[in-house]
């Protein structure tokens, strides 16, 4: 854990919706730098725009319900030095317009923010059309693309304003409504540097996101009333992924267990293992996250155990990682 | 226009198609139909319209061409080293190991290349974000757009241009290459086109339909489209796949063409033609 970051207290919710922190952040940077557009297709007001738009009403595109042309505007517009940040619903944002993200944004060596709101199970009642499993693996087999999954609102503010002054495509999953807080404000995070959230010794749970850090933190307190040591990871940064740290807890740990609100295919469980199957620690390891199944309607709680992903969960998956040791 | 330009656009566009055909039978192969139909158009373009620069390829500026039927790069790389953005032998390194110079068009690799092209449809957009940064920063320059006939089968074209329309991306032109085949067929038999200006005047564009091996002809269509203010404008060009080259012209599948012996004897006889028609 470097100093830049204070863990603050668990279970705690944020008391602003993670989209309301998005909204801020945008017109904080569209302040400080003339080139920072926003695009949007037929979604501003679920992620929060409407003060975006009244204050820089020139510098928000909404292009209607069309996310093909909208990831070719956004490239077009970084072709003449804007910075733009182009949202929809994360399915949208990737599966449905993936060879305009892939060609017009990658393949141009194109400088654009590519923002897919409601991660996973957080899409509940939208449904399994709108129920990003894929969006990760999508996105991180993109050349050059970095991939990130902030945890809370903290950490998405602090890594837009890094993403404002930094050249290349990015996918950032934001939830829209408020997380759990994991990190106090002011915190600084290094994107490609995991954060350790809890030292442990005997197992290490790789989390990401709003929904399965805190879970991996609840995991750990109950592992460690039975006296079994956990260390929590909190690796927001799928693409760069964070090798040192990883190799790091196969080496202390001995066992990994992946944590993604996401299928375990091509997401964090397969750029954890290909990282471990690399290094000289090649440990056992374990996954958490959706089985390579469709998403559903549900509530959030529903969601989430239908899918495997509470505190509970892990906890198996980390008993069943560490007898194989 | 005088005389005098209208003769020197002609040169030019005879250069272009010279060089065009040397690229693609020094190769053996290539897209030979698409180049061909989009000379004329380059002609203007690079010869009289743009506003560039061609020792400062990135100038700030400049007006911006995007080839979204990206597989005349052929006939692009041509324009750009007549125009001295790269040398002329470099023409011969179309397609080969480790070139600068791919099927097609590429803007992290060929100086003079504003967009990266290919997978058709995607100019549409990227030309129309291009237009907005530059209408955001206030600069009066345009953005030349390229789409081919076949081209606008794809659904990301019709999204971009009702989104121009509704932004009054009025310093965006779009010339269509209506030289009426895709790869397999005849358009008409792929995907019925009707009629492209009905089409773009329903969608809210400005539109025009000329001869597109009329080069005084596309300079007025475009005179004509900047005068017009709060909307894109579209000129239609009416031209014939492998257009001025008459054994290309002539073969049905001329989309990408492989030279076998007969080809290379018709190319070297099309190359001496063009030459005799430049030492006038």
């Amino acid at each position: 854990m470097t100093d830049k970051i204070k863990i603050a207290k668990a279970h705690v919710p944020e008391a602003k919706e993670m989209r309301k922190v998005y909204s801020e952040t945008m017109i904080e940077l569209a302040d400080k730098n003339e080139n920072i557009v926003a695009l949007d297709a037929d979604l501003t007001s679920c992620i929060g725009m409407g003060d975006f738009i009244k204050k820089y009403p020139e510098r928000m595109f909404n292009c209607g319900i069309q996310e093909a042309n909208m990831m070719g505007v956004a490239a077009g517009l970084s072709a003449v030095g804007k910075i733009p940040f182009a949202h929809t619903f994360g399915p949208f944002a990737t599966r449905r317009s993936f060879d305009q993200v892939f060609l017009s944004c990658g393949y141009t060596k194109s400088n654009v923010r590519i923002i897919g709101s409601d991660p996973g199970v957080t899409a509940m009642y939208n449904g399994g059309t709108h129920m990003p499993f894929e969006d990760m693996a999508l996105m991180r087999v993109v050349p050059e693309m970095t991939v990130l999954d902030p945890s809370d609102s903290t950490m998405l503010k602090n890594l837009m304003i890094q993403m404002a002054d930094i050249y290349g495509n990015f996918y950032v999953r934001v939830l829209r409504k408020s997380a759990t807080k994991i990190y106090e404000e002011g915190s600084k995070f290094e994107i490609g540097k995991a954060v350790k959230i809890r030292e442990g010794k005997d197992a290490t749970i790789i989390a990401q996101g709003v929904v399965m850090v805190p879970n991996a933190i609840k995991a750990a307190e109950i592992l460690a009333e039975e006296g079994i040591s956990v260390r929590v990871l909190d690796v927001f940064t799928l693409k760069p992924i964070d090798t040192e740290a990883i190799t790091e807890a196969a080496k202390d740990t001995g066992a990994i267990i992946t944590a993604e609100n996401h299928n375990v295919i091509n997401g964090l469980a397969s750029a954890t293992a290909e990282v471990i199957v690399e290094s000289d620690y090649p440990v056992p390891m374990g996954k958490v996250g959706v089985m390579d199944r469709y998403g559903q309607v549900g509530s959030l709680d529903y969601l989430i155990k239908e899918y495997g992903l509470t505190a509970e969960d892990i906890v198996a998956e980390v008993k069943r990682t560490i007898q194989r040791k | 226009m005088d005389k005098e330009m209208k003769g020197k656009l002609e040169r030019f566009a005879t250069e272009i198609r010279l060089e065009t055909l040397k690229e693609i039978k020094n190769l053996g192969f290539g897209h030979i139909g698409g180049s061909m139909s989009v000379v004329e158009l380059l002609a203007v373009l690079y010869g009289k319209v743009m506003n560039i620069d061609p020792k400062n390829p990135k100038w700030e500026d400049r007006d911006f061409l995007v080839v979204s039927k990206g597989h005349a790069g052929p006939a692009v790389y041509a324009s750009l080293a007549l125009k001295g953005y790269f040398p002329i032998e470099d023409l011969l390194t179309l397609n080969v190991d480790g070139t600068k110079l791919p099927s097609h068009c590429d803007r992290t690799m060929t100086p003079g290349i504003d967009m990266t092209t290919g997978s058709l449809g995607q100019g549409t957009s990227t030309s129309i974000g291009i237009a907005l940064g530059n209408k955001l920063d206030k600069r009066d320059n345009y953005t030349y757009l390229v789409v081919g006939d076949g081209e606008l089968n794809e659904g990301q074209c019709w999204e971009a241009f009702m989104f121009a329309a509704h932004h009054k991306v009025d310093n965006l032109i779009c010339f269509v290459d209506n030289n009426k085949k895709q790869l397999d067929d005849y358009v008409d038999n792929v995907n019925k086109s009707y009629i492209f200006v009905e089409k773009f005047a329903a969608f809210g564009w400005d539109a025009y339909s000329v001869k597109g091996d009329n080069v005084e002809a596309i300079d007025d269509a475009i005179t004509k489209a900047k005068s017009v203010k709060g909307k894109p404008s579209v000129i239609v060009l009416d031209t014939i796949k492998g257009q001025g080259v008459p054994f290309v012209e002539n073969t049905f599948a001329n989309h990408s063409m492989k030279f076998g012996e007969a080809e290379h004897k018709e190319a070297e006889k099309m190359i001496r033609i063009l030459e005799e028609r430049l030492e006038v």
